[in-house]
């Protein structure tokens, strides 16, 4: 069942943490890839059911790293998946944070945010593709999909995500038991 | 000095870049003046640890540290998230270290950094905890596979909010399209994407001497076609 060790949690989500370019969403295929077929920590629906629980718990939504750590080693994977995720990302953020104002007025800088851009676009579809080859399984999960886009989408500040995920628990516990 | 243009902001923010801040050095400097007791840092970012559900973190960071305790001003709140946006890692969590790290050094952005973590961390714990004593309990399956679907449409909403902007050129809509057909069909490794696709998409949009214009013209969200 458990073949990872907790060093190997430490390795993948170290460097899932480094590839994070473009928050959470991005590393999703490669954190799927990683948990799902390469070290068979879990399967799909685990897989989707630890970043169902991440959705639920507020502040930075890749808390679901925890729960991955916690399936291969308990609760020292779990914290050993938190740290390794969280903290090198943390610490170039705050080493770049301290030199960013030198290249203020480079040209470059504005080339790198143009560039980039469209390519973090690109990798969050492909992480709302990872999610949903799990997560949209028949017909009551796209009407309950394309209803909680159409109400954020369209809604505008009136829809509140917390309250539709909310909504989305209860949806699933009347239509898809 | 210029006072910032009101920016787009969703309910999750916004991925415009910000225009440059003149005096950014000078303004960290400032931060620093204000002393700022570590223990609040730790407070308000645990606060917004506390009550940023659904993914709307960057909303809740403006209205804590710009409007409710005026520790930075509207630049240089932009200044900070577009450093979060350009690197690794979660906005949340690298809003709070650099956040902190320029009002109270190191000490604030570890306080800014476990703040923020805190509250979400320990639920997920806990839930994961009650997950693994009821993983075959049908109510919960049914629940996270309903919490599961949702999900996917509030990213698509998220995503596309954020993304329309990349939707509207070619150049850009290519770079979009063959990322997702590296990652999501060929399964490309995302190191390989980063270390191809990144350098290719900065390279396609290098510096020009028309551009240099229009970056020096403080429009650095603005593209040439605008």
């Amino acid at each position: 069942m458990h073949q990872g060790s907790i060093f190997s949690v430490l390795g993948v989500f170290s460097l899932l943490s480094i590839l994070a370019v473009g928050g959470g969403t991005a590393v999703l295929p490669e954190m799927k890839k990683e948990a799902v077929v390469d070290h068979q920590w879990m399967n799909q629906t685990e897989f989707r059911d630890a970043y169902s629980i991440g959705q639920i718990a507020p502040g930075p939504n890749m808390m679901m790293v925890i729960l991955i750590g916690y399936k291969v080693a308990g609760i020292p994977g779990g914290l050993v998946a938190f740290g390794a995720f969280f903290f090198p990302c943390a610490l170039i953020a705050w080493g770049t944070s301290r030199i960013w104002d030198h290249f203020e007025r480079n040209p470059w800088r504005l080339s790198v945010q143009r560039g980039m851009a469209p390519m973090v676009v690109g990798l969050m579809i492909a992480g709302i593709i990872a999610i949903g080859r799990t997560a949209i399984i028949g017909f009551e999960t796209i009407v309950l999909a394309v209803v909680v886009f159409a109400a954020l989408y369209f809604g505008g500040k009136r829809a509140n995500p917390a309250l539709l995920i909310l909504g989305g628990a209860i949806a699933g516990w009347v239509f898809m038991r | 000095m210029s006072k910032s243009k009101p920016q787009k902001l969703t309910a999750y923010g916004t991925i415009s870049a910000p225009e440059s801040v003149e005096d950014s050095v000078h303004s960290t400097q400032l931060l620093r003046d204000k002393h700022v007791p570590v223990l609040e840092i730790f407070w308000t970012f645990l606060i917004i640890g506390a009550t940023s559900f659904g993914g709307g973190v960057v909303a809740y960071l403006r209205s804590y540290l710009v409007q409710r305790k005026e520790w930075l001003d509207e630049e240089q709140f932009f200044a900070a998230l577009e450093i979060s946006q350009a690197l690794p890692g979660l906005n949340a969590t690298n809003m709070a270290v650099i956040v902190g790290d320029r009002l109270r050094g190191p000490v604030g952005a570890i306080a800014g950094f476990l703040g923020m973590c805190i509250p979400g961390a320990t639920l997920v714990f806990i839930l994961g905890i009650v997950y693994a004593s009821n993983a075959h309990n049908a109510n919960i399956n049914a629940a996270l596979k309903g919490v599961g679907a949702a999900s996917v449409g509030l990213l698509s909403a998220v995503t596309l909010q954020i993304g329309h902007k990349q939707m509207e050129h070619l150049l850009d809509i290519s770079i979009v399209v063959i990322t997702i057909y590296l990652v999501s069909f060929l399964k490309v490794s995302l190191v390989v994407v980063l270390l191809t696709v990144g350098p290719i998409a900065i390279f396609l949009y290098r510096p020009r001497p028309s551009q240099e214009i229009v970056a020096g013209n403080r429009g650095t969200d603005r593209r040439p076609a605008d």
